[in-house]
Formats: C-alpha cells, structure tokens, sequence
C-alpha cells in the first residue's frame, strides 16, 4: 500500500535555518546542514526547503561549525543535497525556467513555485513540459480573509482574487505535479491544520495535495489523515524543537494503524561502512 | 593468481533526471564512478546506469541525440555489462511508450509502458510504496519483501513475459517495479532517494 508522507519543511532565512510564526516572526535555528543531517537518521519521506529570504545576502559564517562559508543560496542547496538521501524540494524565488533548471542541477528533486504561478499561470505548464509534472509543485499560502479562505502572493502579504479551489483547480489543469498547501492563520500556532481548508481542496482535485501549517502533535497528523483526502501532511517548527519528534510522531501514527512508513531511527548512511568488495 | 576486478560504474548521462543523486550514493558505495557517454569511459565500465526522470518520448528522443546506443547495446548485448535503468531509464527498455504519443524504445525487455490505471487514486503515483517479490533474483538479495521505496511516475511498464518480473507494486493495479532479463535491470522507483533500501538494491546490482 502506498504510504502517507511526512515531510519536514526547513524554511532557509539568509541562509539559516529559521523558525516561523504567522510568516512574520522569525527565530535563527542555525546551520541548515547540520538540520539535515539530523532529520535524516529519523527516516524522512521527503524534505522540503524553502527560501524566504527578502535579500540576497546569504551569510553562514557565524556558524561555529566547521562547513565552508557559503553566501548563496544555491550553493547551500548543494551542500545539504549532498548529505540528504530523500527526495528534495526546493523553493523560493524562482521566476525563469533557468532557475528551475539551476535548482534541479544542485540537486533538487522537485521545484515549487508560488508568486510566480499566480502572476503567470502558464509557466506552470512551461515548467511541466520541461521537467515533467513530477518535478512541479505549486505552492499555495492562504489566508482568511473576512471569513472566506483566500489565496495569498508574496509571502503571505498580497491577496489574490482567487479562492483555493479555484486556483487549485487551474494549478492542476495547468500540469503541476502537487500542491503544497499552507495555512498562513495557522503557522507556527502548533493549534492543529486547517481541516476545512485541506478538506476542500484534496477532494476536488486529482493531483497530491501536501498540507502544511498548524501541527503541534501528532493527533493533528491523524485528523488530516482521517478527515481529508491530502496525500503528506508536512511541518517546519514542530520537526526542528524536539528531539527525534519525527520519529516518534511517526511511530504514534504507525501504532495507530495510520498508513505510513515503518519508523525507524537510521544509521547516518553518509558514515556506514560499505563493504561491497 | 586471482584477481578481483575493481568495480568501475559509468552513468550515461543525456541532460535529464536527477544524475547527481545518483553519482551521490554511488561516491558513499567507494566504487570508482563517472557520468560519461565517452566510449571509452562506457566500454572501461563494469557496470552500466541509465537514470532519469521524464516523459518517455523526449527521454528516448535525448538518449538517442547524446548516447551511442549501439555502442552501449555492444556492451551490455554481448560482453553482458550488468545494467540498470532507473525510473524512465528502466521505460525505455520496452519496445513501445504510449506517453502523450506512440515511442520506439530500446525494446530490450520485451513490453509497452502504459498510464498507471490507478482507478480511483490520483496521478502521479508519488511516495513510498512496497515491493511485492515476484521471482528470485540477485538484484534483491537480503532485500525484505514488502520493504518500502520511493516512487514517482503516472506510467508503467507491462512486462510481456512475466518471467521477467522480479518485484511488482500495487497502485490501483499491480506494475512490475523491479525487472530483469539477465544482466539488464530496470526498476521502476528512485533507489537514489529510497534511502537504506534503495542502496542495498544499488549495492546488489553493483556485485552482479
């Protein structure tokens, strides 16, 4: 049976890693390499990055762990690639093919967009032809406005006309591959995903839905399971606080019967002894 | 004297699918490793890999442009290089793929590629799904059945004769997601992105 996906989000502010609430409050959680190479002994499904910076001006150097000084953000996509072995996104700030194209050569595995798809629904499809659906993830901030769930540009900050499904919609007959879908109301709240919200858009489109914002244990994970038809549910705070928390949100949810992968706690595959000859 | 011949893999290479990936597992392995469509570099290879991730017309239309197939096809045909396609690699091993239009593939594991028919399950078939052992074979050694991959694909490949059917994976229907016709393997899921799964099957078919 194919499984539900936990996803760890590690949102990348200038280069740190960061912690989020509401898309306007930020926390420095330190190096992202050092973040990757613990969330990998917990057996992620998948990893996604997201780069949120507002400058270009990436700086690692305050870091008092020994990795090379990096100042772009593609660069720093190259280095946790090479120490992630699960499939990766990226996302942030890319608006041409060629940065898709460049995305993909560092390593990443699928791109998503978001400001761009809205200003420009058609490179949705110019992305999908080039790559494949498969690597083509739309990314999707909503917010509630005056009571009704709205689509949001630029981080959260810009209402768009559109309502979820709606977009949802065009974002699939466009030829994305999946839809991350982030509640801005409830990140970083640790109050449990918007149900309505993933509820709607899941059930109306054909494409895997990813939901993103709100967990803060593990039975919020179940209720998305149980009450929508969203194929991941993915957090960014809750997997970077606690100790081992992906693994032992996994092993709740596969005690409860809940269709995800077996948890384990790996060997660090970067440092085993392969005898192959 | 007894010599053990040092393992020397050699990705083809012809701008699509995520080959870094790849190159990354195999570097941790400690096997000499290259990404090359050099003749020399394909008939100083031990072992052969074609990886890739996209739609099965433009991959062939590519590996035709950049690889020199019959040289590869000498190589694994009649030295009996052990090969393996990843994802659409393994695809273009069938005769015909029916993505957006009717494709020629390499045709060396007889079979068509088809559009999963996953009934009432969304499109793409994306995440970590289960092998279901179907037929013995090396390439699965010390591999527990029903151990969980990474899959990313809307098409699959019908096997024509199912000897050559070493793993399926249920999605709606059951497809082959492991194949192989002697020295030539195919395999439908990502071993590059499945983790400790995914290298020992990497591992296995680097000892054949």
């Amino acid at each position: 049976m194919k499984k539900k996906r936990l996803i760890p989000v590690l949102l990348l502010k200038d280069g740190f890693l960061v912690q989020s609430r509401s898309f306007s409050t930020y926390r420095n959680l330190g190096n992202p390499v050092t973040a990757t190479k613990r969330l990998n002994a917990w057996g992620p499904d998948e990893i996604i990055y997201l780069d949120i910076s507002k400058s270009d001006n990436y700086d690692l150097r305050r870091d008092d762990i020994k990795h090379p000084n990096r100042n772009n953000f593609l660069d720093i996509l190259e280095d946790v690639a090479q120490v992630t072995f699960a499939p990766i996104t990226i996302g942030g700030k890319v608006r041409a093919l060629r940065d898709v194209e460049q995305r993909l050569r560092k390593g990443a595995d699928k791109v998503s967009i978001n400001t761009k798809a809205l200003e420009e629904p058609r490179f949705i499809t110019e992305m999908a032809n080039e790559f494949g659906s498969q690597c083509v993830v739309v990314s999707m901030d909503v917010k509630i406005i005056d009571g009704e769930h709205r689509v949001m540009a630029h981080g959260g900050m810009k209402e768009m006309r559109y309502d979820p499904v709606e977009w949802a919609h065009i974002v699939q007959n466009s030829g994305a591959g999946e839809i991350l879908l982030n509640s801005v109301d409830r990140d970083g709240q640790k109050v449990g995903f918007d149900i309505e919200l993933i509820d709607k858009v899941s059930s109306r489109v054909r494409i895997p839905v990813i939901a993103l914002g709100g967990a803060g244990e593990w039975e919020h994970f179940a209720e998305v399971f149980l009450r929508t038809k969203a194929d991941a549910v993915a957090a960014a705070n809750l997997f970077q606080h606690m100790e081992q928390s992906l693994y032992l949100i996994k092993k709740q949810l596969h005690d409860h019967e809940f269709p995800v992968r077996r948890p384990f706690i790996s060997e660090d595959l970067a440092n085993e002894k392969h005898d192959l000859l | 004297m007894f010599f053990v011949q040092r393992i020397k893999a050699c990705i083809l290479n012809y701008g699509s699918g995520n080959v870094g990936s790849v190159l990354n597992m195999l570097m941790l392995l400690k096997v000499d490793v290259i990404i090359s469509n050099e003749h020399t570099d394909i008939q100083g290879a031990t072992h052969l890999i074609l990886p890739g991730v996209a739609a099965f017309g433009s991959a062939m239309e590519k590996i035709k442009k950049t690889i020199p197939l019959d040289i590869v096809s000498r190589e694994v045909h009649q030295i009996k290089k052990p090969f393996l396609g990843i994802c659409v690699g393994m695809q273009i091993l069938a005769d015909k793929g029916f993505e957006f239009e009717e494709y020629d593939g390499l045709g060396w594991i007889s079979g068509e590629v088809k559009k999963i028919d996953a009934g009432e399950l969304i499109l793409p078939h994306v995440g970590w799904n289960e092998l279901i052992p179907r037929s013995s074979s090396n390439l699965m050694q010390r591999i527990e059945g029903h151990s969980d991959v990474y899959f990313t694909h809307s098409y699959a490949f019908h096997a024509k004769d199912p000897s050559h059917i070493v793993a399926e994976t249920k999605y709606g229907q059951c497809f082959p997601s492991v194949i192989q016709k002697d020295n030539i393997c195919g395999v439908q899921f990502h071993p590059e992105k499945s983790q400790k799964i995914g290298m020992a099957i990497v591992k296995n078919f680097l000892s054949m």
